[in-house]
């Protein structure tokens, strides 16, 4: 599976920089990601793992550094120099957050149409062709509905489709989070903590959403999680942080017996770092 | 007061009498406290020197009254927190306040709602009932309406805060103002001339407001607001500043002039549909015109709201970093709606030019903002039949209670605390989404708040 040469790079993150005054929170980080992997990164908290998100989908712009898309269809992007939205509309990268960030008000089946706002946008020639009702509009929106229930039949969630998304119960809510970055359809997928608060047998069920999400898709997934049961069983390959520097990568087996990973990160402190996390 | 403010299920150990005379007691205290300065003590002004007074009475009947009204309010906060903790018991859905239940209703039957609001509304000036003065009321209502309408694209559905939304008013009611004393340019040219106009405006704001949110975007939209104004009153050469224009062109029945005798001989509406000419039919020519438009502006907007730009004003109202994640332009998507949301304001300002023949800066004080504003979030945001329902409220009934004029602006406020209290997201607060997986059911209607 990790052949480069069967399995091309999707994500070359080179030299990545982020300071905010003073602070270096992250620091001449390297990796790549590569197509139907799960490339995770952990580290313990205060690490740099959110910046490095937000610095990929657009949210900071990073100080120094390149990150270097290569999209299996429209080739190569420097998603550093794309403005915060055009990265999820011309890079199709997609994420989730830590602190889930549904349209709360809105009902399930809507929050998966807007997803895909930007193809109904243009079979409705930007509000024309629906305002008159054309034929070529309502078409779209029924394959929009129809994207959209195959992802709630894929994480469960059909019976509640006309459920304000805000009263789901709190697992619900993250799965329908990932149904909406898929609604997308992204290339690179990045997850931010999707198994945070969630109970083992959600977390189990999470992971065999992602490892159908990487198989059946073919896509990219970049992962942050600190629940090491989700990490370690479904990471082909993981990028280990600590105060933004990158201190350890490779396979789950390599990073696991890794001692500067075990210094760091799982070492005398263990107990107390997880409680601290919980 | 923290204890007074104690729900009493707190203070289980007491019995009941008990209780409200202990809360009662506290509350006299702090009465005798206050009054005694207030209202108990006077300084009387005896020709030179002035002399400490006494009005025990006066403030001893008003601590009675503070009394009392401190009884009748633990009283109904024990009985709703009884029937609060009924409705846990049997089910928080099988136990709805009057409010949510009659909402739900008018909400399930909409389409109904609005067909029959609308047929009633068209056979209205034809009744024997009515009369110049219900005609004429019911069109300064239909404006209101269609400006809530308007607004409520921006505020409801956006969730951008415009506090100037006047502005548009104003610039669509000079457009067909200048335009028609300039250059003596027909109404219906100018109509969407005005909408146009508007819009534009519309962007003109946005632009700089791009990056602000709640209460900075509230102000700065105020502020533009108050900017047209200033420029109406003071570029006098080009708006004859706080003199106004007036003699503004009747709009024509579609080139036929609603006038007694038709300028340089033509037919005028009378003559061409052979009827005696009475001042009545352009009364109830422009009340129709204003119900064509507010129609109008809610049939685009009830459409709109389930195209993606709609939706996308919603997303953009529940979470803009969302948005972003998803490659929704969040320029674009406000924009439009500021775009969209004056171009209705245009349109009504124009009407409005044409009906009162007389436009001045004096019509787009803060004032009318405030009042727009306050239909919209009285009504529930987004709601289009909750703003009928406060533009009813808030521009008819101060219509009927004339002798309380001087009281208007206080009964304002008091309901506003009222309705805010009693039901925070408005009269029609709850919101229908725009597009169903399952078809709707009866039971349905109680899943959607379980």
């Amino acid at each position: 599976m990790s052949d480069a040469s069967l399995n091309p790079a999707l994500l070359e993150v080179e030299h990545l920089t982020m300071r905010f005054g003073g602070l270096v929170a992250i620091d001449d980080l390297s990796f790549t990601a590569r197509r139907r992997e799960v490339t995770s990164i952990i580290g313990p908290n205060g690490a740099g793992k959110t910046t490095v998100f937000n610095c990929l989908t657009g949210f900071y712009k990073p100080t120094v550094g390149c990150l270097r898309l290569l999209h299996p269809e429209k080739g190569e992007l420097f998603l550093e120099r794309m403005e915060g939205f055009r990265i999820a509309q011309q890079g199709d990268v997609g994420r989730t957050f830590q602190n889930i960030r549904l349209f709360q008000k809105m009902t399930v089946l809507e929050n998966l149409i807007i997803a895909q706002h930007n193809r109904l946008m243009r079979a409705s020639m930007f509000a024309l062709a629906g305002l008159l009702g054309l034929s070529r509009y309502r078409d779209a929106e029924k394959t929009a509905v129809e994207k959209a229930r195959s992802w709630l039949e894929r994480v469960d969630l059909l019976a509640f489709a006309d459920w304000d998304a805000g009263n789901l119960p709190y697992g619900a809510q993250r799965r329908l989070e990932i149904a909406r970055a898929m609604c997308i359809e992204p290339c690179l997928l990045c997850l931010d903590e999707p198994a945070a608060g969630l109970n083992p047998r959600e977390s189990a069920d999470l992971n065999r959403l992602l490892l159908s999400i990487r198989d059946e898709q073919g896509i990219g997934i970049l992962l942050i999680e600190h629940d090491m049961s989700v990490v370690m069983e479904i990471s082909d390959h993981i990028v280990v942080l600590d105060h933004g520097k990158k201190i350890s990568d490779g396979d789950p087996t390599f990073v696991r017996n890794d001692p500067t990973v075990i210094r760091a990160y799982l070492g005398e402190e263990e107990t107390e770092e997880d409680a601290a996390h919980a | 007061m923290k204890a007074t403010t104690m729900s009493p299920a707190g203070k289980a150990a007491d019995p009941l009498p008990m209780f409200l005379l202990k809360d009662a007691l506290f509350t006299a205290l702090i009465a005798v406290l206050l009054g005694i300065p207030f209202i108990g003590l006077e300084a009387r002004n005896m020709g030179a020197v002035l002399e400490l007074g006494t009005r025990w009475p006066l403030m001893f009947s008003l601590v009675g009254a503070v009394i009392a009204g401190r009884v009748v309010v633990m009283l109904w906060r024990l009985r709703r927190s009884r029937r609060l903790e009924r409705a846990v018991e049997e089910g928080a859905a099988a136990r709805r306040g009057v409010f949510q239940r009659l909402g739900d209703t008018l909400n399930n039957h909409m389409v109904l709602i609005g067909i029959l609001a609308f047929a009633v509304a068209a056979i209205m000036p034809f009744m024997p009932f009515s009369s110049r003065y219900l005609v004429d009321i019911a069109t300064s209502f239909l404006i209101y309406v269609m400006l809530g309408w308007g607004l409520n694209i921006v505020v409801g559905l956006a969730g951008l805060l415009d506090m100037g939304y006047v502005a548009f008013y104003a610039v669509g009611a000079y457009t067909y103002a200048l335009l028609s004393t300039n250059f003596a340019w027909s109404f219906w040219i100018c109509l969407p001339l005005a909408g146009v106009f508007a819009a534009m405006f519309g962007m003109l704001l946005g632009f700089p407001v791009l990056r602000l949110r709640g209460d900075y975007l509230a102000i700065v939209t105020l502020g533009f607001g108050e900017i047209i104004r200033v420029i109406l009153i003071n570029w006098v050469s080009f708006t004859h500043g706080p003199d106004g224009i007036s003699g503004i062109p009747r709009p024509s029945f579609f080139g036929l002039p609603l006038s007694r005798s038709a300028p340089g001989g033509g037919t005028t509406f009378a003559q061409a549909f052979g009827l005696e000419y009475s001042p009545m039919h352009r009364v109830i020519f422009l009340y129709f015109l204003i119900l064509v438009l507010a129609v109008l502006t809610d049939l685009f907007t009830l459409r709109m709201r389930k195209l993606p730009t709609g939706r996308a004003w919603e997303a953009l109202r529940e979470d803009e970093i969302a948005c972003r994640s998803l490659g929704i332009n969040p320029t674009n998507i406000k924009l439009s709606a500021f775009a969209l949301g004056a171009m209705f304001a245009g349109f009504a300002g124009a009407f409005f030019s044409t009906r009162q023949g007389f436009v001045s800066p004096e019509s787009f004080t803060y004032m009318e903002s405030a009042i727009i504003l306050a239909i919209v979030v009285l009504g529930g945001m987004g709601s289009q039949l909750g703003v009928v329902i406060a533009a009813f409220a808030l521009v008819i009934l101060p219509e009927w209670f004339r002798e309380f004029q001087q009281y208007r602006m206080f009964l304002f406020g008091a309901a506003m605390v009222v309705i805010m209290v009693l039901k925070p997201t408005g009269v029609m607060g709850r919101r229908e989404p725009t597009i169903r997986l399952h078809p709707k059911t009866p039971a349905a209607a109680g899943e959607a708040k379980p």
